[in-house]
């Protein structure tokens, strides 16, 4: 055991000795649940902001009045149909879209690659914040070139990305990859030096090590924080998708956005924008629900 | 509960084990350069197979860590520690340790807390009537599925002891186990760990501050405490407790080493 643990250790144990004294029987069970990413503290106080189709109203408020004032425009006419076409024009443009089957490819394409983008660049972040959280010899030799990497705007790869990879599917996935890698990257790594010293001691006084002791022990205590890491990650991954598609692409709905920029169709521009912000949200409420899922299981 | 505590019903593939222990010339400090501080000086002492060894002291004295390198949690700077007759070097798989607090993993159930215990060498089935027979035991059968948040801090503590005894230790090391217990409990978890003795009965090291509870479940007590020159602690006193067990709780013979333990730990005047 090295100086600097065993010191700790020690004040720990010192700690213990002093603090623990007084502690009522349940306060010495909690301890260990404390820190986690439990749900909603407010929730046992069954009021009627918690209650899911209440909240699912409330939250339909905000849009609906921002419809009716987009909509009001085109009577007003505060901004032109130029820079602001009416709803109907925008779901007019989306249905002939629709019609000509172009618009499935733009979703499909640009989910596919987030996807893709999303899973490897997660994979490659739990793999990289548990060896650099848990090993000293790699956290040494290297979390400052990941965090001089981290440094880099994200954006700064692409002209090098393209060199490599030439104008396709692998440049556009390797950005999106890059995003999602440093959320869960970060999360994962952080997370794994908070997890508590006492669960992982009793773990080794059981003989656990290595493997053994990271999926007992020290990966299960971490998975809230893998969670939050991969919300972070997937929203990172839909910024850096369109970032891609505007760059360089034929198709997907940054396409759609550049194209129709370029093309003076307003109306395309705000259903892109709109497929976004719904796709994007609908991905991270299923992973929300995962997150739940999980943190219910493991705390 | 009761019927499983008859020494007769114990199974036969799990015979117990009772290791002696010896500390011989133990010294630990903690702490960097300058700041270094001896905790533990020049420990030496015998524990004989199947014995329980209660460990007193002043807080901070030490206790704990006498206790951490037996279950070779810690290394010691000088001497060693002997279990039955072989150095401990590393994390000892003969023994098993409960700490103050449970220590239970969160997402796991009663039962499979237990089962962590468990020597890795154990087939799945034996291993799996191993941790039942344990957790009616301590009682917890019904208990099985909770989660630790689910039930008190006795009943975690329960756990926790049983998933010492899943080792099935040679010696078992008990680090105030039953320090952050209220009164009833405590005086329950005394209780078991008697019983549990009288079935089992392994060599037990039991760190504790009560004086109380040592005149009551050992059979002798150690006292830790400062060295000559004030630097570390080491084996004030090791004195027997007279009369066999289970001692009254307020019995009238212990009275005089009551008071003598309790000057030696700075309490005078009861």
């Amino acid at each position: 055991m090295s100086q600097g643990s065993r010191t700790a250790v020690h004040a720990r144990t010192a700690a213990s000795r002093t603090g623990q004294r007084g502690v009522v029987e349940d306060d010495a069970t909690s301890r260990y649940v404390r820190e986690s990413a439990r749900p909603d503290p407010t929730g046992t106080s069954a009021g009627a902001l918690t209650r899911r189709p209440v909240r699912l109203m409330l939250g339909l408020i905000v849009p609906l009045l921002v419809l009716g004032a987009w909509q009001s425009n085109a009577v007003i006419g505060v901004f032109s149909p130029v820079q602001l076409p009416p709803p109907a024009a925008v779901l007019a443009a989306g249905a002939e879209l629709a019609a000509r089957g172009e618009l499935w490819l733009h979703i499909i394409i640009s989910t596919q690659r987030v996807l893709i983008g999303f899973a490897i660049g997660s994979v490659l972040g739990l793999a990289v914040g548990a060896l650099l959280g848990l090993s000293r010899l790699a956290d040494a030799l290297l979390t400052p070139v990941v965090g001089a990497l981290r440094a880099v705007p994200s954006l700064a790869w692409v002209p090098l990305l393209i060199l490599w990879m030439k104008i396709g599917e692998d440049s556009k996935v390797t950005l999106i990859l890059i995003g999602a890698f440093f959320p869960v990257f970060t999360t994962v790594f952080v997370a794994l030096r908070h997890v508590d010293r006492d669960l992982v001691e009793a773990g080794r006084a059981f003989g656990l090590r290595g493997m053994q002791l990271l999926t007992t022990v020290q990966l299960p205590a971490v998975v809230p924080a893998i969670f939050s890491g991969l919300r972070l990650a997937l929203a990172q991954a839909w910024l850096f998708l369109v970032a891609a598609e505007l760059i360089a692409s034929s198709l997907g709905l940054g396409f759609l956005l550049i194209d129709s920029s370029n093309n003076g169709r307003t109306d395309r521009i705000f259903l892109a924008i709109i497929l976004l912000a719904v796709i994007g949200k609908a991905t991270d409420a299923l992973l929300g629900l995962a997150e739940q899922w999980a943190v219910r299981r493991w705390t | 509960m009761t019927a499983l505590l008859t020494p007769g019903s114990t199974h036969p593939h799990h015979d117990h084990r009772a290791f002696g222990i010896r500390f011989s010339r133990l010294g630990q400090s903690f702490g960097a350069a300058e700041k270094r501080r001896a905790v533990l000086r020049d420990v030496s002492l015998e524990v004989r197979p199947g014995e329980i060894l209660a460990i007193l002291g002043a807080s901070g004295c030490g206790k704990s860590t006498l206790l951490r390198t037996a279950a070779g949690l810690d290394t010691p700077d000088t001497g060693e520690v002997l279990i039955d007759g072989d150095p401990v070097r590393g994390i000892d798989e003969r023994c098993a340790v409960a700490f103050q607090e449970p220590r239970l993993l969160p997402w796991h159930t009663l039962r499979a807390n237990v089962a962590m215990g468990l020597p890795r060498s154990s087939s799945a089935s034996a291993g799996k009537a191993r941790v039942l027979e344990l957790l009616e035991l301590v009682g917890l059968t019904a208990f099985a599925k909770h989660r630790p948040r689910e039930v008190s801090g006795g009943m975690a503590q329960r756990t926790s002891l049983a998933r010492a005894l899943a080792r099935n230790p040679g010696v078992l090391l008990l680090d105030e186990p039953f320090g952050a217990l209220d009164a009833l409990t405590r005086i329950r978890m005394q209780d078991l760990l008697l019983d549990v003795h009288r079935v089992k009965p392994t060599t037990v090291l039991l760190v504790t501050h009560d004086v109380d509870e040592a005149l009551l479940l050992a059979d002798r007590v150690l006292v830790l405490g400062p060295g000559e020159d004030e630097h570390g602690s080491t084996v004030a006193e090791l004195l027997p407790v007279p009369g066999t067990r289970p001692r009254g709780r307020t019995s009238a013979d212990l009275a005089a080493l009551r008071s003598s333990l309790l000057s030696m730990l700075g309490v005078d005047g009861h």
